[in-house]
């Protein structure tokens, strides 16, 4: 379902914290994508960043070419943020008056705050700066809705549900069962269909 | 992704062998081959180190065949010394050696460039700079090595490894070859004669041949492209990543009718006549590349040569501070840099929403890297810890290479153990060092550590020169099953090899024995045992001892998911700041799974992140955090 981008290119961030399956959630996106398609660029880092730091991948989707795998500043047309003051993090330096926002609200602590040398903002802080800085928001609790699935590490999935269901990228659950057919295993997909389901239903 | 699209170019290449050693941002070009090994006729393998790494490529490519070996950048360094005689001995069958760098240490404890070892060795390099070129030049560099008959280093980055885009695949070969050994010609035979880099002038001026032939070919390659206006204003020269940020940076300051780009992937021996004519264009040459001024020096020496017949021409780079001579580049960098030169001003966010964010960024809370959940490092660290303080002599730890380097990383740990951290294998050899100062009046006890992977690369002849010299060290394999930081691949510790098959394993603790220490093996999840054996190896003067603390990584395949306990913290029995531990578990312990409970100013597990280690249970005075068997799924 090839439809013509509102912006050429469409740029995407999905963030977190390393080990929340971002790396997985860009793939799955991107590869929905790539089916239909779109040239779709993919930075990420991993490595030392994965271990329990900031993680970001840059997706760039267009219809006439791959582009840089880092993009602008204050570029970004949605981010995706699997844990919330992570959205914050990357709407600070890619963010901009157009940007839409869909964040999990599931906190996970940095050791600084942990330890009581930093300040975590409350959820009223957080959606407080996302009215003031976003076009269009949504704080959704991801992971709340994937341990009752029996696993939390599905919240990436649900964060992809969720994204079909604000219809701002041409993805939909036909082409979420296309992509997982080619790339997970047959025991895992009824799972993750389940939770593709249960992201589009939170929105 | 890129390391894939260089993987899938070896493939349609025909190749035959492919080696390396892990190494981020690397390891997946050597993890997708060995996929693949069965069903394309490939011998795959995780070598001990980089240099035997290229040894055994080289072997393939002596006996006519196509082999591919890959590393990361300071890899590159391990394997030089071989790699300088190979390319002086030159090769037979079409071997590439492929370093994965990283701009910016995004993974990596230093930003090495090793383009300049192309130059420095006389052998041709090349840079893809999309995704497609990543795939289509690594096949071209096969017949390129083959065409002049030595390796060609395929340098790639980060931001090409990791990153993703779209590739249309060719076709792969049908034919395997065989291996055919050949050394019964006269000594200057390149294919009969035996293959060695001597006599070593009559070879080098063979070799420097070879390069003007590469040279001569890189003159007329379709991989070096350009685009814009014919007489550009400003001409970019770049390679890599960097022509992927250089065009983005053009198109956000809408300058593609004033500003050229000559986009290279042959960038070793860089080719005049081409340089001439495009540095004829411009009055203004601008080079964008990471790390070092490799690409500027190159071109500024090929235009001081040419000057009389181009003129004199402005350069802007690193050399002149145009661009930061550190840390990896993005669009914004190079935009900021062409918006100063061609004077322009693009777009920015208006001042009232500039001011929302920086409001909004004084809220955020940094994340600094820490040991995952689960993680037997952060049990290691902890009785090494306690150990040194109750020794009371300010003994300290020499770090090395793996996700344990992070020990030396204050925010990790809420002490301090690790003052250096080196290369690969050079915390053994330092301790060895600090050991020997006792004669100056440096009398601490010197602890040192590595990983089980580390131990096979670089640790053992440290290890030996320890034993030889009379190092009194305590040295500690932090051993979890696997080449860890980099994705589990196999080393020479394990019963599987990269293609997965069953292998001999060297067992450490015996190679330790052999050397002549005493050697022990605990249980890091056991705080207590593992503590006592180290006060004793503390303790003990005159002797190598070595400690081998083994429990399998948290994210290792086998464990990941599965919780050995259930933990919780009695809120009853927690006294919270008036305990009087400090807050032993969130302060100090620093586990991502345990934290603070401001309300109530108790502790509390934060079941989704916590991995089920139970450490946490040893550490608390109060006995207030509960772990109990956990239930199967």
């Amino acid at each position: 379902m090839k439809v013509r981008l509102s912006k050429d290119p469409m740029n995407v961030i999905i963030t977190g914290v390393g080990g929340q399956g971002n790396v997985l959630a860009s793939r799955v996106l991107a590869g929905m994508l790539v089916n239909s398609g779109y040239y779709v660029t993919i930075g990420e880092t991993f490595g030392m960043s994965q271990r329990g730091g900031s993680v970001m991948s840059h997706l760039r989707i267009s219809q006439k070419s791959i582009r840089s795998p880092q993009m602008p500043q204050g570029g970004a047309d949605i981010i995706i943020a699997l844990e919330p003051v992570e959205a914050l993090r990357v709407l600070t330096k890619y963010g901009n008056p157009d940007v839409a926002v869909l964040s999990n609200s599931r906190v996970v602590y940095p050791i600084g705050v942990i330890t009581g040398e930093l300040n975590y903002p409350s959820l009223t802080e957080i959606q407080d700066i996302l009215q003031k800085t976003t076009a269009k928001n949504w704080l959704i609790d991801a992971t709340g809705e994937a341990v009752k699935l029996g696993n939390p590490v599905l919240s990436n999935i649900i964060m992809v549900g969720a994204l079909s269901a604000t219809g701002l990228l041409p993805i939909d659950r036909r082409s979420f069962e296309k992509e997982i057919a080619r790339n997970m295993t047959a025991d895992k997909r009824p799972i993750n269909l389940l939770a593709f389901d249960t992201g589009a239903g939170l929105i | 992704m890129g390391n894939e699209a260089i993987a899938r170019g070896a493939l349609e290449a025909g190749v035959n062998v492919a080696s390396g050693y892990p190494g981020t941002p690397s390891s997946e070009i050597i993890e997708s081959l060995a996929i693949v090994a069965k069903a394309r006729n490939l011998y795959v393998e995780w070598s001990t180190n980089e240099k035997v790494a290229l040894e055994v490529a080289a072997a393939a490519s002596f006996a006519g065949l196509r082999s591919l070996c890959a590393m990361k950048q300071n890899g590159v360094n391990v394997a030089s010394d071989f790699l300088l005689h190979l390319a002086s001995s030159g090769t037979r069958g079409g071997i590439v050696l492929v370093t994965c760098e990283d701009p910016g240490a995004l993974s990596s404890v230093n930003e090495g460039d090793s383009r300049y070892f192309a130059r420095m060795l006389e052998i041709p390099l090349l840079e893809p700079a999309n995704f497609q070129e990543a795939k289509d030049l690594t096949r071209w560099a096969f017949e390129l090595s083959e065409e002049i008959r030595n390796i060609v280093v395929l340098r790639s980055v980060t931001r090409m490894s990791h990153a993703s885009g779209n590739v249309i695949c060719g076709k792969l070969p049908v034919k395997f070859r065989k291996a055919h050994f050949v050394y019964d010609g006269s000594i200057m035979d390149p294919l009969r004669g035996p293959v060695i880099s001597t006599p070593v002038v009559a070879k080098h001026t063979l070799q420097q041949e070879k390069l003007k032939r590469a040279t001569a070919i890189f003159e007329n390659s379709p991989f070096n492209t350009y685009s814009g206006p014919k007489k550009p204003e400003l001409l970019l020269i770049t390679s890599s990543a960097c022509f992927l940020y250089s065009r983005e940076a053009i198109g956000m300051l809408e300058l593609q009718k004033r500003v050229g780009i000559l986009k290279l992937c042959c960038t070793w021996p860089l080719p005049p006549k081409l340089l001439k004519k495009h540095l004829n264009s411009a009055g203004k040459i601008m080079i964008v590349e990471e790390v070092l001024p490799f690409l500027e020096e190159n071109v500024k020496t090929l235009a001081a040569g040419m000057a009389g017949e181009i003129g004199i021409k402005k350069f802007y780079g690193k050399m002149d501070g145009t661009l930061p001579s550190v840390g990896e580049l993005n669009p914004d960098i190079v935009a900021a840099a062409l918006a100063k030169i061609v004077k322009v001003k693009y777009k920015t966010l208006s001042t009232a929403y500039t001011k929302e964010l920086r409001k909004a960024a004084a809220l955020i809370p940094a994340r600094e890297l820490t040991f995952c959940p689960g993680c037997p490092h952060r049990a290691s660290f902890w009785s090494i810890h306690n150990a040194i303080a109750l020794d009371g002599r300010e003994g300290f730890v020499c770090g090395d290479i793996g996700c344990y380097a992070m020990g030396a990383l204050f925010p990790a740990t809420g002490y301090h153990t690790t003052p250096t951290l080196h290369s690969m294998g050079s915390g053994t050899g330092l301790a060895s060092g600090f050991a020997k100062l006792a004669a100056f009046g440096f009398d601490k006890p010197i602890l040192t550590v590595c990983g089980d992977s580390t131990f096979y690369h670089a640790v053992i002849p440290a290890l030996i020169n320890a034993q030889h010299n009379r190092a009194d060290i305590t040295f500690i394999v932090l051993d979890n099953s696997g080449t860890a930081m980099t994705g589990f691949q196999p080393h020479p510790g394990l019963t599987v090899s990269a293609m997965g098959e069953a292998v001999p394993s060297v067992d450490i603790a015996g190679i330790c024995k052999a050397i002549g220490a005493n050697v022990a093996i605990s249980d890091p999840f056991d705080l207590e045992g593992t503590c006592k054996i180290l006060n004793s190896f503390l303790a003990d003067k005159g002797s190598l001892n070595v400690l081998i603390m083994r429990q399998i990584c948290a994210l290792s395949p086998e464990k990941k998911g599965k919780k050995i306990f259930d933990v919780q913290v009695n809120e009853a029995l927690c006294l919270g700041e008036s305990c009087g531990c400090n807050r032993l578990c969130t302060r100090i312990f620093r586990c991502p799974a345990l934290t603070w409970d401001r309300s109530k100013k108790k502790a509390v597990v934060d079941e989704v992140i916590c991995a089920g280690c139970g450490v946490c249970y040893s550490i608390c005075p109060q006995k207030a955090i509960i772990r109990t068997e956990a239930k199967k799924k």
